[in-house]
């Protein structure tokens, strides 16, 4: 993928970024730097528009939590990063989402490539009915790897803190590891391709409490060298585990937006608007 | 009971809880009634061939020709063709299926043109096998002048199983969960690695299930056979499928049930027989697959 022809966007484009970011009082000003830029971006699917005009920026390795009640269109716009609502065919996206600078919402943006660079971490853990090491050497056989799989493997499933449980059992089935294990076995799968960003949709939502902590121990962990969004509807995770928070809510004709983006401690602590205050104190949602 | 009201509410609450009580257990009983009238049936059935061909069915039946002497008769021809038409059967209908099905479940899409495809395969499977027989005689002895071959015969039957083949394999892929899809998009699979890597190792068990047991269908029909001109006195062992000439058991059987003398409806009895048995072969063949590809699969 060629970066040339993107940069010069970038580079015009920071001064009305800068503006956004300025407001989020961020600690370490080296990480100012976005990995994703949403240009107003809407999404519909046929005529329902279901995310109106988003405008924001996800700063590099950070963790970037999308909170908001049901239907406020937090999965929609997790899923047009890595273009999975192509696989939706009345799904339609406005705007331009940027990933280092170039257009990856664009129709020539090669998907299969995009997918590769921005991982993907489900609801329910889901595996594939094969064996541990089969499941997370699954993408890199996609590319066509078949040497230095045993390296990779154990290096994933390493950064994915899984390790050390399954590593006399790597042929058992994946499909036999407690929820919290599968879990882990799937980002450590997401991790294998050597992802830059990895979207996370409501990944504690089916596990116990004691699987959710280790999840997002591990996030905060990746979050070194990853980009990460995740989408969650347990506020005390989005508190916890993330850096910036965005709070969307959908309007009157159901359409979600973006009501307030900002550093995660602010949002929880000194909110600007009167619906993220109510929704991060329980009042509603 | 100091409460009259109480009480009367109660004896109420325990007439409706005896009625729903009776009813379970009626029920229960029609249940078992329905599947006691079926397996009585094939028990009887089984019962009736045992005691006619079970004498003579022995190794000298399995290894000889047919013969005017019914004592003499055997059934090789006939069971190293109907293996012939297996085989074929089996090979034509695995790719072609398992390929149609992939169509339409994965690149037709849920338009106007795929319902209708869909709805018109599933009415295919419909059509009387005679029919079939027909257009194979057409077609494949005189239009493709194959001859009154097994070969003819093999794609006759693969057309007659065909539609099952196609929605079994179909129903199959529809049963992977949509969540196996999205890991291998996610993970940047293009659709073919999506199809190849994901859905057919998922969908495997159900797809060899579906066409196991349209094979074990096909080894069982007679009518199509009758029209594209199997023979039904053969007494040389086919060796390749090309050959002039064949047989299979169900003609073989037919031919000696059609025979007045009791000795043949015997023998008759006895290739029956020895069918069931290469139909529950082939049947078991089907649960051992399926219990072997789905090790593992559970979700």
């Amino acid at each position: 993928m060629s970066m040339s022809k993107a940069k010069p966007t970038v580079r015009a484009t920071t001064q009305e970024g800068a503006r956004v970011t300025a407001e989020q009082v961020n600690a370490s000003a080296a990480r100012q730097e976005s990995a994703l830029r949403f240009d107003h971006v809407s999404c519909s699917y046929g005529k329902n528009l279901v995310v109106r005009d988003v405008a924001l920026e996800v700063p590099r390795n950070q963790v970037t939590a999308l909170i908001g009640p049901s239907g406020c269109g937090k999965s929609t716009l997790l899923r047009s990063i890595n273009r999975m609502n192509d696989l939706v065919p009345s799904f339609r996206l406005d705007g331009s989402i940027y990933f280092d600078g170039e257009d990856i919402s664009a129709q020539g943006a090669d998907v299969i490539e995009i997918r590769r660079r921005v991982g993907m971490v489900f609801q329910k853990p889901n595996p594939f009915p094969k064996s541990i090491f089969e499941n997370v050497a699954f993408g890199p056989r996609l590319l066509g790897q078949s040497t230095g799989l045993d390296d990779l493997v154990e290096e994933s499933l390493r950064r994915a803190a899984l390790w050390d449980e399954v590593k006399d059992k790597l042929s058992e089935p994946g499909l036999s590891l407690s929820g919290g294990q599968q879990q882990r076995l799937c980002i450590a799968r997401a991790i294998a391709v050597r992802p830059e960003v990895i979207l996370m949709d409501e990944p504690c939502s089916a596990l116990d409490p004691r699987s959710t902590l280790q999840i997002e121990e591990l996030m905060r962990v990746l979050a070194k060298d990853y980009t990460i969004v995740i989408v969650t509807h347990n506020m005390q995770q989005a508190a916890r585990a993330s850096d910036q928070t965005i709070f969307m809510t959908m309007g009157d004709d159901r359409a979600g937006y973006v009501v307030e983006y900002a550093p995660t401690s602010k949002v929880f602590t000194a909110p600007e608007h009167q619906l993220t205050a109510d929704y991060v104190s329980g009042r509603f949602g | 009971m100091t409460n009259p009201s109480r009480a009367a509410l109660h004896s109420g609450e325990t007439t409706t809880l005896n009625r729903r009580k009776v009813k379970n257990a009626l029920f229960s009983l029609l249940a078992l009634a329905a599947i006691f009238v079926s397996m009585v049936t094939l028990a009887g059935l089984l019962i009736d061939l045992v005691g006619r061909g079970g004498s003579s069915l022995d190794v000298q039946f399995l290894t000889s020709s047919p013969s005017r002497i019914p004592a003499k008769a055997g059934i090789l021809p006939a069971l190293v063709g109907t293996l012939w038409v297996t085989v074929l059967v089996a090979l034509i209908t695995l790719p072609i299926g398992i390929g149609a099905a992939i169509y339409l479940e994965e690149y037709a899409g849920r338009g106007r043109i795929a319902r209708l495809l869909k709805i018109n395969i599933s009415n295919l499977a419909g059509v009387p096998s005679i029919v079939y027989g027909i257009f194979g005689l057409a077609i494949f002895v005189r239009g493709l002048d194959l001859g009154r071959t097994a070969f003819a015969a093999s794609l006759t039957l693969s057309l007659l199983i065909l539609p099952v083949v196609i929605i079994s394999s179909a129903e199959a892929l529809k049963a992977v969960p949509p969540s196996q899809r999205e890991a291998a998009y996610a993970l940047g699979a293009t659709r073919w690695q999506v199809i190849r890597r994901a859905l057919l190792p998922a969908a495997a068990p159900g797809i060899l299930t579906g066409i196991v047991l349209a094979v074990a269908r096909a080894v069982g029909e007679t009518a199509p056979l009758i029209l594209i001109g199997a023979v039904t006195f053969v007494t040389f062992v086919p060796t390749n499928p090309f050959e002039d000439k064949y047989t299979v058991l169900p003609i073989q059987i037919f031919n000696w049930a059609n025979r007045p003398q009791e000795a043949f409806l015997e023998i008759s009895a006895a290739a029956i027989l020895v069918l069931i048995a290469l139909m529950l072969l082939l049947n078991g063949a089907a649960i051992y697959l399926r219990a072997r590809l789905s090790r593992g699969l559970q979700w």
